[in-house]
């Protein structure tokens, strides 16, 4: 399970890297979403993965009874995911933002606040 | 106890929470004002705990050590929360003076605090996956602050400054996931003890190479800094010099934190490469100044130059060469918010930031300019001014170990800031205004320059201070670093802690 894990964090990752390195912004983005995906999937995959239980403990109980999966990473994952929603959210608004204002989303058109590249000096 | 460590965190967002709900009146700048002042009230009580007991920590909802969220302050911690609440009681005030009426509804000073909140969250978490959050919530605002109030060039700014942070925070994150795996545990003092017994050091290795990429970016070093020069020049300028002074310095922060605390097992390794690297940050830093024209895009060019004197101290890894790493990150804060500060100033006078359209401002506006050069002299490491002692710490630690290639790029480095500077100089102040106008300070609102001249007095007095008595400074400097090679006391502290 977790060799597959790791394959997928990978493909993910150069699926990633691929789409990032485009000058179109919309393609960096899909690209930053499967690279935040996957470094979600390397948190998870770090706490060990278990054929488990859920990490409940028993009514009464102190301590979870037999094998249980690994919490922390868990949460740790559902804490990520939520901030990457959070960014990537604004960043899509931002995007959207640039398209209505600059009619363009290709990066080397967007040349406002830099000199352009054959500007004299 | 924890309550000390709390406030500094909880009292930013409290305020940006009631700025918000007050934020179409003009009550709210003044509660933001409030907020900020009680910021720097909290943060001293922090400070004065921290001097008269050492490292404090403080478990979050009373889980033990390990498993719960420490806040933690050292020496160099409540520093940074010191001098982040300056910087932010200085940025409120010139917030009134610049920040128009329709950008405070957008809700302007609550996104400040929440951005001074993060940062100070960032300087006292002992837990490395809140550290996380506390770059994201300050990431988030920065964002906001960043392009609020509109304009294409803010947009174009913020696409490059948004795209490459958010890969950093993926780097580091993925560090984190790590990290974890390797060892089981988050928490920044535990840590130093797992990292040491892991038995797989290489990969260790490899996890330290992806904070430092990670935090790298953030701190604006030398192959990584592009996204700063791209944006820095585009915001307000409020917004602009609490960038300039803090947020690179977070990255510094955690670069020091993190390679000082948990990443000291192969040294001669890790230590190495960010040598280099940031004898390369001082000098491309210094040489994209030279070349451009911009009051601003001078001005960030330097922010990166100066980085590299900070990481600098760390790579040496000397007591003394952290002495000067820890007293350059204070004294850089001041002097480089300022200089922003002061560039925001000019434009309002003479009504632009680009050197070839402005000048006249000696003539015309002499406190100005008489305040711009305290700062810019004491970036450049004249003597008497803080920056001279920053520089000599580090110029004398690298001395010490013969490196006398690395001193001098220190030294040369610093010549070719006054390089920039007196450009600054000639273009703005001394030559006359190529409009044939007067920059005089009639051409602002007087509430606009009461409001800005303020905080530039204010941080130009505490350079002087620092400038002309740093022997307290470098007494707190010589405890902060000696805790950072030495931590101990830190991790005693944190994993002692009952709640």
């Amino acid at each position: 399970m977790e060799a597959l894990t790791a394959i997928v964090i990978g493909v993910l990752t150069a699926a990633a890297v691929y789409l990032m390195l485009a000058r179109n912004f919309m393609r960096f983005l899909f690209g930053l979403i499967l690279l935040s995906n996957a470094a979600n999937l390397t948190i998870f995959a770090s706490g060990r993965m278990t054929k488990g239980a859920p990490a409940l403990v028993p009514y009464g109980a102190d301590t979870p009874v037999g094998v249980v999966a690994n919490a922390l990473p868990q949460a740790l994952v559902l804490t990520a995911i939520v901030i990457g929603f959070g960014l990537l959210a604004f960043a899509l608004a931002l995007a959207f933002e640039v398209y209505r204002r600059l009619h363009s989303v290709d990066t080397d058109e967007m040349r406002y606040a830099e000199p352009k590249e054959d500007a004299t000096k | 106890m924890s309550w000390v460590l709390v406030l500094p965190i909880a009292v930013p967002f409290a305020t940006a929470v009631v700025a918000y709900l007050a934020r179409n009146y003009a009550a709210g700048r003044w509660i933001s004002l409030a907020g900020s002042g009680l910021s720097l009230v909290v943060s001293a009580v922090l400070m004065v705990a921290v001097l008269n007991e050492g490292v404090i920590a403080a478990q979050m909802s009373n889980w033990r050590a390990p498993f719960g969220i420490t806040l933690v302050a050292d020496y160099l911690s409540a520093v940074m929360v010191v001098i982040t609440a300056i910087t932010g009681l200085a940025t409120a005030i010139y917030a009134l003076g610049e920040i128009p009426e329709e950008t405070e509804r957008l809700g302007f000073y609550a996104l400040f605090q929440v951005l001074i909140a993060g940062v100070t969250g960032a300087f006292l978490t002992g837990d490395l996956f809140n550290l996380y959050v506390w770059f994201e919530v300050m990431l988030i605002a920065s964002f906001s602050l960043l392009v609020i109030g509109g304009g294409k060039d803010r947009l174009d700014a913020g696409i490059k400054y948004v795209a490459l942070n958010l890969v950093s925070t993926l780097i580091f994150l993925s560090g984190i996931g790590l990290l974890y795996g390797v060892t089981g545990t988050l928490n920044m003092a535990d840590l130093r003890q797992a990292v040491a017994q892991a038995e797989n050091q290489g990969l260790i290795t490899v996890i330290a190479m992806m904070f430092m990429v990670g935090f790298g970016v953030k701190a604006a070093v030398f192959p990584l800094f592009f996204w700063l020069p791209a944006s820095y020049h585009t915001p307000y300028f409020a917004i602009s010099a609490v960038f300039a002074g803090l947020l690179t310095k977070v990255g510094v922060y955690a670069l020091m934190r993190m390679f000082t605390l948990v990443f000291v097992g192969d040294v001669g390794f890790t230590h190495e490469i960010l040598l280099w690297v940031s004898v390369l940050t001082m000098f491309t830093g210094v040489i994209g100044a030279a070349a451009q024209s911009d009051f601003r895009k001078i001005l960030s060019f330097h922010i990166i130059s100066q980085i590299g004197y900070m990481t600098l101290g760390l790579a040496l890894f000397t007591p003394l060469a952290l002495v000067g790493g820890v007293f350059y990150l204070v004294h850089h804060i001041i002097v480089k918010a300022n200089l922003f500060f002061v560039a925001g100033l000019a434009q309002q006078y003479a009504g632009s930031t680009d050197l070839n359209r402005i000048g006249g401002l000696y003539k015309s506006a002499p406190l100005l300019a008489a305040l711009f050069i305290i700062p810019a002299f004491s970036l450049a490491g004249f003597p008497p001014l803080s920056g001279f002692w920053a520089k000599y710490l580090i110029v004398k630690a690298a001395l010490e170990i013969d490196a006398w290639f690395i001193a001098f790029v220190s030294l040369l480095v610093g010549l070719l800031t006054i390089f920039s500077m007196t450009k600054i100089w000639g273009m703005a102040f001394w030559k006359p205004h190529p409009d044939g106008i007067d920059p005089t300070p009639d051409r602002a609102p007087a509430r606009v320059t009461r409001a800005m001249i303020v905080p530039i007095a204010g941080l130009a007095a505490m350079t002087i201070v620092i400038g002309f008595y740093p022997e307290p400074f470098v007494q707190f400097a010589t405890t902060a670093a000696a805790q950072l090679l030495d931590p101990t006391d830190y991790v005693t502290t944190v994993l002692g802690v009952q709640p």
